[in-house]
């Protein structure tokens, strides 16, 4: 059910994760002094693609570790087993990944210069 | 001379049954079943041998525990006079408290937990070094009995049949660290597969659970760890 692509996959996504994690919530704690709004947010991120960087990434490894941790939750508790295993995988990661990255889109580089 | 009486309730083929049993000092649960079956009921149908806790073939669910039954006082499961006994968790039952072992010992060989020489009888005594740290780590688990308790308290199995199993792993990893084994990438291939090693969520049970207090855990971590350095370097 999880061989060692899959295991390596989840634990690689994982160790991406930490900094991302770390930075977002740093940067939280940073951008909240003095209070927050949307044109505060959209100013650091808009047209910058470091932010676009950190966040695409963020999505990818998110979609990946959460995808494989979703076909383990699917098949010993909910007894998918087979390609609708594979199915399921494929569909949430895709899924997680496109919410993502339309996120990511819209606050980086969506109506940049249009 | 009995000191009391036990409620003794037997998981069986119809259902469970209740049996009282004469409570002895120093009395173990195999001691229970086995007067069961000379005193109740002949039909009972159980599994033993060595009664010394050598042979792994004892072992049940006591109390919702697995155990080496032989090995196990009464005392020691029950506070009062209740014991409720039934077959080895997440094996097929074939009658009462007797379990099929062959899927157990089937994942046993599919881990490659066999031996793999290159030598033959002509060669010399292939030399061991008794404290190199591969020996160390080989030699923390070769006691395993095959009695299978791990394979019961594990959740993992319970939730993932394909899932090889403490036991399997534990013995897969102990040859990959003895110096007689050749069958290295063999061994790791094996345990990389879709019920391989990387399944095991570390939850700790067949560590807490092993009668001859081994530690699968550890020595899947083990399995784990070489894994993914075989991966990267074999970038596959």
């Amino acid at each position: 059910m999880l061989g060692l692509k899959l295991y390596m996959a989840q634990r690689i996504t994982a160790l991406l994760m930490g900094p991302f994690v770390l930075g977002h919530i740093a940067v939280m704690i940073y951008a909240i002094q003095g209070g927050l709004s949307a044109a505060e947010i959209l100013g650091r991120t808009q047209g910058s693609i470091l932010w676009f960087l950190f966040y695409g990434l963020f999505v990818v490894a998110v979609s990946i570790h959460g995808a494989i941790g979703l076909r383990v939750i699917a098949h010993e508790w909910g007894k998918v087993t087979g390609s609708a295993l594979d199915v399921l995988m494929w569909g949430m990661g895709l899924a997680f990944f496109a919410l993502g990255a339309r996120a990511v889109w819209a606050v980086t580089f969506a109506g940049v210069g249009g | 001379m009995p000191t009391g009486v036990l409620n003794v309730t037997i998981d069986r083929d119809g259902g469970a049954e209740r049996f009282e049993v004469p409570a002895y000092d120093n009395q173990t649960v195999l001691d229970v079943v086995s007067w069961v079956q000379q005193h109740a009921d002949p039909t009972l149908s159980y599994r033993f041998a060595c009664r010394v806790g050598m042979c792994g073939s004892c072992a049940m669910m006591v109390n919702d525990v697995p155990r080496w039954t032989c090995r196990t006082h009464v005392s020691k499961v029950t506070d009062g006079a209740d014991i409720h006994i039934g077959p080895l968790r997440n094996l097929p039952v074939i009658k009462d408290l007797a379990v099929d072992m062959d899927p157990f010992f089937d994942k046993w060989i599919a881990a490659e937990g066999v031996h793999h020489g290159a030598l033959t009888r002509d060669d010399p005594i292939a030399r061991v070094d008794a404290v190199s740290v591969g020996r160390v780590e080989a030699n923390a688990g070769i006691e395993c009995i095959n009695c299978s308790v791990c394979y019961a308290a594990c959740d993992t199995v319970t939730g993932n049949a394909d899932y090889l199993g403490p036991a399997a792993l534990q013995r897969a990893w102990t040859l990959l660290n003895d110096a007689k084994d050749e069958a290295r990438q063999d061994i790791l291939d094996a345990v990389s597969g879709s019920g391989g090693c990387h399944n095991c969520h570390s939850m700790g049970s067949c560590t807490a659970y092993c009668p001859n207090d081994l530690d699968p855990m550890s020595a899947i971590a083990g399995l784990k760890r070489e894994t993914a350095k075989n991966f990267f370097r074999r970038g596959r």
